[in-house]
């Protein structure tokens, strides 16, 4: 669920261009300034002093936020009692596996077919390099985590309205995208068009760096001939024996490859976020959602629906329906409380919250989203298109397909994400039974990949706003400039935190960040009112 | 319906939704081809087509709402609507966990799928029906 490539296709034209033009430096720059390129300033695990004796906090919500709240107030020595609503933890940190059943709003039910062993990640599916804390509970609990290939040069990037709507080898346009334009700043160059900024030398150098880049011949031009096809592909690529000579392929024109608007692909996976190395846990998502639960055992409660949070001087006082027990109302309470309650719930439940606070969680709205994980016979991908892993970015409803990074050459069928989707398209494909969604994505899919068609095996759809326990995707601020500080305020004796509360919406780095610096917080409050 | 259809697009593209607004019941458009036919917004043009587009994601396909660990409020038998503008006002800015919608839909869908449901769903709301100029006064 990350949002730095989502719904705005203006910003990320103009950071393709200013990548491609500019490199990653100046990438890197002007997404800083976007706000879209901070790495996470975790710095290592907390250090909370020790607990004064004896006092407890409550923790809602068994998400990343509260299980990462839950074992470090622990381990600093308070007592910890975790409400979770549903029967397993993880929240948003969530896989569907063969033989899994999901039941979503309305009521739709949707048995996961899959072969043995197979598995979809409908919320987060990579962890990023520079989301240091996620990556360091993750080596703390043992979690196992595999490469994840976010760019591959021979997936596709498809428009259908370029190329007679046939898709494209990513690479084709990378090198192409670049030659061009090496191609051209050497002209100008030489021009004397930027006289005025380059020296001689500079000019020399310029010259022979495009020349790199872009896979220039000895003239500076981008030409079919062996330099590009290095770079895109061959008609008929290096060889052995009588016909091992290649044969070079033919570059693009620089019109055609400008009109197709495919270049607006090319910086997708560029951002900090997105970019190479990038890991999945082996397994599936929830097996960090699964270590963090068997670390804190029974410490969680499942099937706890919260009903009423209250505070005064001295505590906390939290009413839950109890679903494990006929649905009992049980009363239970504490010094302290860390809420990781998504406000998309939190707002509908009788709380007692500041002002301020409370403005916030009636005011923020939980986004749509949509994925669609499609189960295969046979790894077409690979056999017939030699892609292994990474994404094909198209215009189509589905806006990629994500090729699974792992079981490689496997013979048993494989499972890739079919569907992933924001805003007004994830609104219809939302709307729709969940048995549509995979009809429409194999639907869509089959214009890029012909075989989808004959090969199905078995589909599952999520739709984030009808997930029962979030009621949206990930967290929405009506104006977060001036709401931000409200949102994360310690109010009295309780203390939000989740993504939502955080610079990096939807991701779980954002959930372990703010979770860190509440619990850090609340210690603060606990010791200088205990030492009072 | 087919012809209707094209004829119907037409008008409304050529003579803009102020037009369109007193053209022939819209309720006959048929919105099936519309379908995900922008990546930015809905292009349904009836009100049960956004309905069925965009709603119903949330509120259901019979405006029965969804109850979970919260809830999603049933718009069928729903006094709250016995006037158009409060409905107008929570699609074009949100409220609590709804998204504002005011930027995937214009002001005539907004006005047409608020009268759907106002007269849909055991719902009998037909007078002062919502306009697009009382959506475009709430932006």
């Amino acid at each position: 669920m990350d949002v730095d490539e989502n719904k705005n296709p203006t910003r990320r034209e103009f950071l393709s261009m200013v990548g491609a033009v500019g490199g990653a430096a100046v990438m890197y720059q002007a997404m800083g300034m976007m706000g879209l390129a901070q790495a996470s300033p975790y710095s290592g695990p907390i250090k909370l002093d020790d607990a004064p004796a004896g006092t407890k906090v409550l923790v809602l919500g068994a998400g990343i936020a509260g299980m990462v709240a839950a074992m470090e107030l622990r381990d600093a020595g308070y007592e910890v009692e975790v409400l979770e609503y549903r029967g397993v933890a993880g929240g948003r940190c969530w896989t569907l596996r063969a033989g899994d059943t999901y039941e979503e709003l309305g009521g739709a039910v949707q048995k996961v077919d899959f072969a043995e062993g197979n598995y979809f990640n409908p919320g987060p599916w990579r962890v990023p390099y520079n989301h240091y804390g996620i990556l360091d509970y993750c080596r703390r609990l043992d979690v196992e985590l595999e490469a994840l290939i976010q760019i591959n040069n021979m997936a596709y990037v498809h428009s259908t309205k370029a190329f007679d709507g046939k898709p494209v080898r990513y690479r084709e346009i990378n090198s192409d995208f670049r030659g061009h334009i090496s191609d051209l700043l050497s002209k100008v160059t030489n021009q004397g068009a930027l006289d005025d900024v380059l020296s001689e030398e500079d000019k020399a150098n310029l010259l022979a760096g495009l020349r790199t880049f872009g896979a220039l011949n000895a003239d500076n031009q981008y030409v079919s001939g062996n330099a590009a096809s290095g770079r895109r592909g061959y008609e008929r690529p290096p060889g052995g024996g009588v016909d091992g000579a290649p044969i070079a392929n033919e570059v693009l024109d620089v019109s055609t490859l400008l009109s197709s608007g495919l270049w607006s692909r090319l910086a997708t996976s560029e951002s900090l976020n997105s970019s190479m190395p990038i890991f999945q846990p082996k397994g599936g998502m929830d097996m960090i959602a699964r270590a963090m639960a068997a670390n804190l055992g029974d410490l969680v409660k499942y099937e706890k629906r919260v009903t009423q949070i209250r505070q005064d001087e001295t505590g906390v006082t939290v009413v839950y329906e109890d679903m494990a027990n006929d649905g009992a109302e049980v009363t239970t309470t504490a010094d302290y409380a860390v809420c990781t309650i998504p406000f998309s719930i939190l707002s509908q439940i009788d709380h007692d919250f500041s002002g301020p606070l409370s403005s916030v969680i009636s005011t923020m709205s939980y986004n749509t989203s949509i994925k669609v994980g499609l189960e295969f016979n046979r790894r077409f991908w690979e056999e017939d298109e030699h892609i292994y892993g990474g994404t094909t970015y198209t215009d189509l409803p589905i806006s990629q397909i994500s090729y699974p990074s792992n079981d490689y050459l496997s013979k048993k069928p494989g499972v890739l994400l079919g569907a992933y989707s924001w805003g007004a398209t994830a609104y219809q494909f939302s709307s729709m039974p969940p048995e549509e969604r995979v009809s429409r994505a194999l639907e869509y899919g089959s214009q890029i990949h012909p075989q989808m068609t004959e090969e199905f095996k078995a589909g599952v759809a999520v739709a984030w706003h009808r997930v029962p326990w979030t009621l949206g995707c990930y967290g929405a601020w009506q104006d977060k400039d001036a709401q931000y500080a409200d949102g994360v305020a310690m109010d009295r004796r309780i203390v939000c935190a989740g993504e939502h509360l955080s610079y990096l919406p939807a991701w779980m780095e954002g959930a372990v960040l703010s979770s860190l610096d509440a619990i850090g917080r609340l210690h603060q409050a606990a010791t200088g009112n205990a030492g009072n | 319906m087919r012809v209707m259809t094209i004829l119907a697009a037409s008008v409304w593209l050529l003579a803009g939704s102020a037009f369109a607004q007193d053209a022939a019941p819209t309720a006959e458009v048929d919105d099936s081809k519309a379908w995900f036919e922008s990546s930015s917004v809905l292009t349904q043009k009836t009100g049960q087509g956004v309905y069925n587009a965009i709603c119903a994601s949330c509120h259901m396909p019979e405006g029965e709402g969804a109850v979970g660990a919260g809830a999603y409020p049933a718009l069928a038998n729903n006094e709250m609507l016995e006037f158009p503008d409060y409905a107008v006002y929570l699609i074009v800015h949100g409220s609590g966990a709804m998204p504002p919608l005011g930027g995937v839909l214009n002001d005539q869908q907004i006005a047409d799928v608020v009268n759907y449901i106002r007269t849909h769903f055991g719902n009998d709301y037909p007078d002062e029906p919502a306009t697009a100029e009382m959506v475009a006064d709430t932006r």
